[in-house]
């Protein structure tokens, strides 16, 4: 078995939420609580949970956006959270995200080149005339086309500005993708498409996934290996077949029993 | 078996772009007691096909022709005070987002009384022995009848919703996306709730999704639409299990499945496009 891209080891993330009269008081909630999860090089590992449980704040510590309370985050065998700044920040490069809504997380001031080819300007990749060819090749790779480049993100569809979001995050080629929902606001037709396209681009550039979900059968045709949590905690984990099949956890079985589609409730 | 709502010929467009066909020639019947879902991506017109139907399609928008005959009344020749008194007494109505459909500075039995005031002209102690055994009716302790929505979650939210529909136990249900906006887990008791309910007192649903999964559970009959038309509808086995129109088999082509043996199958809208 390889060494796994990313480790992480107990981490420990806690909110403070105001409570009480006129919010004075304060409730800690612990979004983060003991969880240790690896992803594999070349393999995806799907987060699932319901709202509330955890995964997006797993996704965002891995990824240093915030700062943890406890635990440690190990990629390619070093502590991200001793990097200095410099260093976090070249790391960053081998660690991308894929955004959930395709219509907010694109600047709408910005023309799709520019979008899809900032990550090669900040990390000083290349000159101009390279950064542009890459930008050109990478758009055809997610299926759209050179001429895209100059148009801006309102022009485009929900999907294919999922497709947008996927090109800016992989032209820096990275080891580790996070997708947090990237289909779940997106039709089903769209979606097939869009995850048809992830496990094709896994494939050519060996990437790993962290993909978060919470739409059950979905997970299962990307997934590994699945994380089940719940109120920041794991529940349950491990490979998808054993998963599915054999559920250890009350919680996990509800959860697969939730799938829409099993059950004829009209009579 | 009675028929309880007929659309037909339903054709909606831009009131100044009549040539545009937002929901073209569109026809399907809904029987007393049965639910059909009408299925598409969006844009496909499922939406203000409902819309149409309790007479609330935008001012843009204009009903070029077509019936909606419920319980044997035309609903299109109805004024607005009479189709004021349609909705929220014989049809019931439930949306997608239960965050933004509920009123925030009113509490939950206020806002579940109301239609009750309205329609039933009941209060003071009726009206809240009524709201009680509603909120009950849907699952939620009567004791949070004084609660308000940012109380509750967003289950709690969408069987509020139920109530209010439901209080003045119309005859038909109409569901435009209920259970998109909830966790898989609260989706399936709010999927068993309404299916209960609608069985216990024998309503109609119409019931609008994107998710073929929620159709096989809830669905007697199914309307698929694409871009604004009909392309095929029948009972949830045969349009289901031997889905005739290529639109069909491709839409469900694209469905990931529980088991995850199917290999999924965008779809080639050109190809499309020289089939149907």
């Amino acid at each position: 078995m390889s060494e796994p891209l990313i480790v992480a080891r107990n981490l420990v993330k806690i909110y403070k939420q105001r409570s009480g009269r006129f919010g004075f008081g304060s409730t800690a909630i612990r979004a983060l609580d003991d969880v240790s999860v690896e992803v594999k090089p070349g393999s995806t590992l799907a987060v699932v949970g319901e709202s509330g449980s955890g995964k997006s704040t797993l996704a965002r510590c891995l990824l240093q956006l915030q700062p943890l309370n406890g635990g440690q985050v190990e990629f390619e065998g070093r502590d991200l959270a001793r990097l200095s700044g410099e260093e976090l920040r070249a790391a960053r490069r081998r660690l991308q995200m894929v955004f959930q809504d395709p219509f907010a997380s694109l600047n709408p001031r910005m023309k799709v080149g520019e979008i899809v080819g900032e990550g090669l300007l900040i990390h000083r990749l290349g000159n101009a005339a390279e950064r542009r060819e890459k930008v050109v090749r990478m758009l055809q790779n997610v299926g759209l086309d050179a001429s895209d480049m100059e148009k801006y993100p309102h022009e485009f569809s929900g999907g294919q500005r999922q497709r947008i979001g996927i090109a800016r995050a992989l032209i820096l080629e990275p080891r580790l993708v996070v997708c947090d929902e990237p289909v779940s606001a997106l039709d089903v037709s769209i979606q097939a498409q869009i995850l048809l396209l992830l496990k094709k681009l896994q494939q050519e550039m060996a990437l790993s996934y962290l993909f978060i979900s919470h739409d059950l059968r979905v997970v299962r045709h990307m997934a590994d290996e699945i994380v089940v949590m719940r109120h920041g905690r794991v529940v349950e984990q491990g490979g998808v077949e054993q998963i599915y099949r054999e559920p250890q956890q009350e919680y996990t079985r509800n959860l697969l029993n939730s799938i829409p589609g099993q059950h004829r409730l009209a009579h | 078996m009675s028929e309880l709502l007929r659309i037909a010929g339903l054709t909606i467009t831009p009131a100044a772009m009549p040539e545009r066909l937002l929901v073209n020639n569109v026809s399907f019947a809904l029987d007393v007691g049965k639910t059909t879902c009408i299925v598409g991506e969006s844009g496909s017109g499922k939406s203000l096909t409902a819309l149409a139907v309790m007479g609330l399609l935008p001012t843009a928008l204009k009903r070029q022709s077509g019936s909606i005959s419920f319980q044997g009344s035309e609903l299109t020749v109805c004024s607005p005070a009479q189709m004021r008194d349609v909705r929220g007494k014989r049809i019931g109505m439930i949306f997608q987002e239960p965050m933004t459909s509920l009123n925030p500075v009113l509490n939950i039995g206020y806002q579940i009384g109301e239609s009750l005031a309205v329609h039933l002209g009941l209060s003071g102690k009726a009206l809240k022995t009524r709201v009680a055994a509603l909120l009950e009716q849907v699952g939620i302790p009567s004791e949070r009848v004084s609660s308000y929505p940012d109380e509750l979650s967003g289950g709690q939210r969408q069987r509020v919703m139920i109530a209010m529909s439901i209080a003045c136990e119309p005859s038909m249900l109409i569901a435009d996306e209920p259970t998109t906006a909830l966790d898989v887990t609260v989706q399936a008791q709010i999927l068993a709730l309404l299916s209960e309910l609608k069985q216990r007192m024998n309503m109609g649903m119409l019931f609008i999704t994107h998710d073929f999964g929620v159709v096989a559970d809830i669905a007697d009959d199914v309307v698929v639409m694409f871009r604004g038309e009909v392309v095929e509808s029948g009972t949830v086995a045969d349009v289901l299990g031997n889905p005739q129109h290529p639109y069909t088999r491709a839409l469900l082509d694209c469905v990931p499945d529980a088991d995850g043996k199917k290999t999924l199958k965008p779809i080639d809208y050109a190809w499309l496009k020289e089939v149907a």
